[in-house]
């Protein structure tokens, strides 16, 4: 229990996908610029994460590591499919994200109006596959603890990309130079949180 | 033929998969032995390095032939086993085998003076993610000639100095059972360890958690290895 | 073949169009491996790979795929792509594929590839797309060597692993400043290049 919280403050405040890796940059720069539609997107990835983290992680533990396929009898004990990582990853996530779509279109259509628009966006957001990554390069050792991973990630994304947003209404009335307006200026501002964030590092609990 | 058909779409995708399978494959299979290579090239630096051997990715496997005279596996109780592919364990794997089952590396090396060196594989876990090395012990199998450590992700300019030379060398000369023969593995010394003691290494500062892990995986590694050790 | 036409694909964006500064994609993948010049240099050569070849080969099929299942077409041939990049770095240059780690990987969504496939190579022929590839791969190239160039020599004081920073300053008290290896430091960078870029094109600047 006492791991995976710590995992979880971990991949929210230290570990965090924007601030430590630039995952999911894209989105979070394009989409920013309302905290609203940002808590859309942000709840979307927190979502999405939270789906195919695990779902990778039997993936990778039952077909695609050397040895996993040990569970088909011991003639598969050998074979090595990890090359097929990539493509089987961001096929999960592509068909998981349009999966979610379905569902969520289909049960809850309120939220869907919220998220929906955010879905297709999510499938190409390098933070989804870069958690699915992390994942199998950490090699969590159960499948709680990668979902817990994938949350995490997600919370720390929505963190990110609310913040943001919410500087970026304020700074509207700032005085920015010219040439920084806009995009610069998002730049430094993530940059700037980031070494705020960084504070957080080496917290074990 | 119609584009959006469903026919057409299922056809199109089996001969996708089909032409991009064959393609991976071809590539994975066709390298595969590279990068087998590489990795035990990796390898066999990490142990001359343990060794004090300067080394290059071109000359690592001559200096490997040429210093490592024998390769043998232990189990917990010290025992040898024979018929392993000793330089094939990998101590990671081991150590999450049940105890009895566990097969320890044990690589001996012999210098150009004649001195036997044992180097040990180690494995833990460091800040980020994972860290190993190796450790070579002179024949009395306390006193450390050499140790060499690496990870994976650690803070670069903190706990990733654990990789430096600088760091690695302040473990030679240090002790890892105390003058009674009872087993005390290394401690790192937060504040910084006073020069005469045996058991002890600085910290790394700003470095802590990778501080420790190191400490765990020196004690933890090291205490398998502690009736083999004692036999000898 | 390089009509004038052409090489304005090729050059573009590599300033006034760059695909980071400037259309604000692909950022996600690659800052991360800017703290030094070498992986960053790597990072630029697998990326105008992929890029290049990616256009060029849904160049050629854009007759034949259909419209329903382009995206997930589009992102298999780019997996595929950057699987095989992956094999001949681990084969090739063991070394900085170990640095590179899972960022290789990230390749995949990087948007400008995703990007540039939708909105060019679907509709041109493979000539020009190749050219397209080349430019915005490039121009993507440029940001993250300017990057790790500024990185590499403030934080640890070297160009390409060699030192560039004399003895003698270290002596007289100057340090390497720590702070360039964290990763807000790239953001930053990044964003007074795009200072520098808008104040010098100032038709680039935009209104908030």
């Amino acid at each position: 229990m006492e791991n995976l919280i710590n995992i979880f403050v971990k991949s929210i405040f230290i570990d965090n996908m924007v601030f430590a890796y630039f995952l999911g940059m894209c989105s979070y720069l394009a989409v920013s610029k309302t905290v609203k539609t940002s808590v859309g997107l942000g709840l979307a990835v927190i979502f999405v994460l939270g789906f195919t983290v695990p779902l990778n992680y039997l993936i990778e533990n039952f077909i695609l590591k050397e040895g996993a396929m040990r569970w088909l009898g011991e003639d598969f004990a050998d074979v090595d499919l990890s090359f097929l990582r990539f493509i089987f990853f961001i096929a999960v996530i592509a068909s998981m994200v349009q999966l979610v779509e379905m569902i969520v279109e289909k049960f809850s259509p309120s939220l869907y109006s919220s998220l929906g628009i955010f879905l297709p966006l999510i499938a190409v957001n390098c933070a989804i596959l870069g958690g699915s990554l992390f994942m199998a390069e950490r090699e969590y050792a159960n499948i709680a603890e990668a979902t817990v991973f994938g949350l995490g990630s997600g919370v720390g994304w929505f963190l990110a990309i609310v913040g943001i947003a919410a500087i970026r209404e304020k700074i509207k009335y700032s005085n920015v130079p010219e040439p920084l307006k806009g995009l610069g200026i998002t730049f430094i501002i993530t940059g700037l949180m980031g070494l705020a964030f960084m504070g957080f590092m080496g917290i074990n609990l | 033929m119609n584009r959006n058909s469903n026919t057409y779409i299922f056809i199109f995708s089996i001969i996708m998969v089909i032409v991009v399978g064959a393609i991976l494959s071809f590539v994975a299979i066709s390298l595969k032995p590279m990068q087998t290579k590489n990795v035990e090239i990796e390898k066999k630096r990490n142990i001359l390095s343990a060794l004090q051997i300067k080394n290059t990715v071109e000359n690592a496997e001559d200096l490997f032939d040429k210093y490592i005279t024998e390769m043998i596996a232990v189990n917990t109780n010290g025992e040898i086993i024979p018929d392993v592919d000793v330089f094939e364990l990998d101590l990671k794997k081991e150590l999450y085998k049940e105890h009895e089952d566990i097969k320890l590396p044990v690589f001996i090396g012999k210098l150009d003076n004649g001195e036997l060196k044992y180097i040990i594989p180690l494995s833990g876990k460091g800040l980020w993610g994972p860290i190993w090395g190796y450790i070579a012990l002179n024949e009395d199998m306390t006193t450390v000639f050499g140790a060499t450590f690496s990870h994976k992700s650690e803070t670069p300019g903190l706990g990733a100095e654990i990789e430096t030379d600088w760091y690695q060398q302040k473990f030679s000369e240090k002790k890892i059972f105390d003058e009674n023969g009872d087993f005390v593995s290394i401690k790192v010394v937060k504040g910084g360890a006073p020069p005469d003691n045996i058991h002890g290494v600085d910290a790394i500062s700003g470095g802590t958690i990778t501080s420790n892990g190191l400490e765990d995986m020196l004690f933890d590694c090291l205490k398998l290895y502690e009736p083999y050790l004692n036999n000898k | 073949m390089f009509s004038r036409k052409n090489l304005k694909l090729l050059t573009d964006p590599i300033n006034k169009n760059n695909p980071i500064t400037i259309q604000v994609l692909g950022i996600c993948s690659a800052l991360a491996v800017t703290v030094k010049l070498k992986p960053a240099f790597v990072m630029a050569l697998s990326v105008v790979f992929v890029m290049a070849m990616s256009n060029v080969i849904i160049s050629l099929l854009r007759k034949t795929i259909p419209n329903r299942i382009r995206i997930i077409v589009q992102l298999v041939v780019i997996a595929a792509l950057v699987i095989i990049v992956d094999e001949i770095l681990k084969a090739y240059v063991f070394d900085i594929s170990k640095q590179l780690t899972v960022f290789v990987g990230l390749i995949i969504t990087n948007c400008i590839i995703m990007g540039r496939l939708e909105a060019f190579a679907l509709a041109n022929k493979p000539w020009p797309s190749l050219l397209d590839g080349i430019g915005n791969a490039a121009g993507y190239g440029a940001i993250l060597i300017i990057v790790a160039f500024f990185r590499e020599l403030f934080g640890s004081g070297t160009i390409w692993n060699v030192q560039v920073i004399p003895d003698s300053f270290y002596e007289l008290g100057y340090v390497n400043n720590g702070m360039f290896i964290l990763p807000p430091m790239a953001l930053i960078v990044v964003g007074v290049i795009i200072w520098v870029q808008r104040a010098k094109n100032p038709e680039l600047q935009e209104e908030n």
